[in-house]
């Protein structure tokens, strides 16, 4: 009953419902206020390590690769800034989110399920897809920008860094690579993808979460669908948004 | 008065309610007992809409309740206080959040009146001063009664309680039954109970409604429960030879 097809009719049900007759504005506000910092500030840590590795990889690897002495010592600087903001920061930074959010989101909500917290929520009048999963929803689609720039930024100066410690690039040639041809156009498509990502990666989870059933086996399963069918929307959704906005 | 007329519920193929017509009064403490697995939560469940039964209808003041739109449905359930077999409180709110709930939905009253309504609530359920732990920190019987609190703070018109005894102290248990019968009697509410406490059944049970394989088995008060000649009603109340043997002196 509930094949692919079943499942998809049912979140997009849940979408409605999360968008319908939501509750007063006063009740979401300290809940986004707490999702931010749940979601965003407390995934600073781990978007900034990241990046500062990847960020150092790229331009490593870049530097290898054109040793042959006829490409410009500048293009490890102009690809490490191309690849940090087409694609590293967007998409690494959602399937890293993925993992950290989508688990949290569709456990805590599973939680719920079982406990029948959920049905408490609805005995008393409220919406409860409304108030569980539109506070995460609206502090993903906030937070997530941000935390995509943050890996840009970092990453392009451990590029600058760990490239100069390493010898493999000068700070020069380095700083002339990343203003090289340089097009604003790349962070917008970024945020872009961004936002997208954000609404998968609150709403499936948080979907597996609240259709969850049984215990708390069932509860580590839907967070584990959670995250690996949000990584399948990620990469599917990213690989579509590149054809429309770049070709 | 809630009305509930020839109600069905299977699971798949497991048939858990057949046929089920009870009408439970305002004002009055309505039992519905019964063994274990009997179907009493799933019966509740789809009186308060979380289950959609098979079959039959539900009537809240004579409004029939499975074919409410949405602001009917938000306005009755507001009315409706429930008290969940396992409490289900939110785990991320302390008690006094838990129990704020509702008024923080609702109610336009200032933080400062909505704590005073708190306490009274968790003051009627013995847990003054608890305000600040959260579910985790609770005991069960201490979930229950936070549970209660929750439940009874907007004054619901109907009230619906799922084993409030079970896992309390005898003494507790009493607290928590005359409250509930303070409760019912002070607002007039339309009360039931599900429980298989017959200490409780006699001391506060109005209606007794007995389940037994799907079907209500036997509808009485306690004073007709004592004299029953019900043989499946007898083997539930009177199960240990102790209370048979009490039964057989009550008949002489
Ligand atoms: N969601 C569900 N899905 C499938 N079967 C269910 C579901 N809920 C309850 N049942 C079945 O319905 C039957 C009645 O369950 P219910 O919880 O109503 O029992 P109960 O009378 O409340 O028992 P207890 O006194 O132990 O709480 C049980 O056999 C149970 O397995
Ligand atoms: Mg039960």
């Amino acid at each position: 009953m509930t094949g692919i097809l079943g499942n998809f009719g049912r979140y997009f049900l849940l979408m409605r419902r999360v968008f319908s007759r939501a509750e007063k504005k006063k009740i979401y506000r300290p809940l986004i206020t707490d999702e931010m910092i749940k979601i965003g500030v407390q995934s600073v840590g781990i978007v900034a390590l990241l990046s500062f590795f990847m960020g150092a990889v790229v331009t490593l690897q870049t530097a290898v690769n054109i040793e042959s002495g006829w490409i410009p010592k500048w293009t490890v600087g102009y690809t490490t800034r191309q690849t940090m903001i087409y694609e590293f920061s967007s998409t690494i930074v959602a399937l890293v989110l993925a993992g950290k959010v989508g688990s949290n989101i569709a456990s805590e909500i599973g939680t719920m399920r079982i406990s029948e917290q959920i049905d408490a929520l609805d005995i008393m009048g409220v919406n409860s897809a409304s108030y569980l999963i539109l506070p995460k929803l609206i502090a993903s689609t906030i937070m997530f920008p941000f935390l995509v720039l943050l890996a840009m930024s970092v990453g392009i100066c451990s590029g600058a860094i760990i490239g100069t410690m390493t010898k493999a690039v000068s700070l020069n040639d380095f700083i002339y690579g990343i203003q090289y041809d340089f097009d604003s156009y790349g962070i917008v498509y970024s945020l872009i993808k961004t936002v997208f990502f954000a609404f998968i990666l609150s709403t499936i989870p948080a979907y597996h979460g609240y259709y969850a059933s049984g215990g708390a086996l069932e509860v580590g399963k839907s967070s584990t669908k959670g995250v690996v069918y949000s990584m399948v929307a990620v990469m599917v959704g990213n690989y579509l948004l590149t054809q429309i906005l770049l070709l | 008065m809630i009305q509930v007329k020839n109600i069905s519920k299977a699971f798949k193929e497991a048939q858990v309610l057949s046929d089920i017509s009870i009408d439970f009064e305002p004002g009055k403490i309505n039992f519905i007992i019964g063994r274990s697995g009997q179907g009493k939560s799933v019966l509740l469940k789809c009186m308060v809409g979380l289950l959609e039964p098979n079959a039959g209808s539900i009537l809240y003041d004579g409004v029939d309740f499975l074919n409410m739109d949405e602001d009917q449905h938000k306005a009755i359930r507001q009315e409706v206080g429930m008290l969940f077999q396992g409490a289900a409180l939110f785990d991320s709110m302390t008690v006094e959040e838990n129990v704020m709930f509702p008024l923080t939905m609702y109610s336009t009253l200032s933080f400062e009146e909505k704590l005073v309504r708190v306490n009274e609530c968790l003051d009627r359920v013995n847990l003054v001063g608890k305000n600040k732990l959260y579910p985790a920190e609770l005991s069960g019987g201490m979930k229950k009664r936070t549970g209660i609190a929750r439940a009874i703070i907007m004054n619901p018109k109907f009230l619906f309680v799922d084993e409030p005894n079970s896992g309390l102290d005898p003494e507790t248990s009493i607290v928590i039954d005359n409250l509930i019968r303070n409760i019912t009697y002070d607002l007039g509410s339309t009360t039931i109970v599900v429980s298989h406490d017959m200490n409780s059944v006699m001391e506060i049970g109005d209606n007794i409604n007995f389940i037994s394989g799907g079907k209500v088995e036997w509808q009485g008060n306690k004073h007709d429960l004592l004299k029953s000649e019900n043989t499946a009603l007898n083997n539930f109340v009177f199960a240990s030879e102790f209370m048979q043997e009490i039964k057989e002196n009550l008949k002489r």
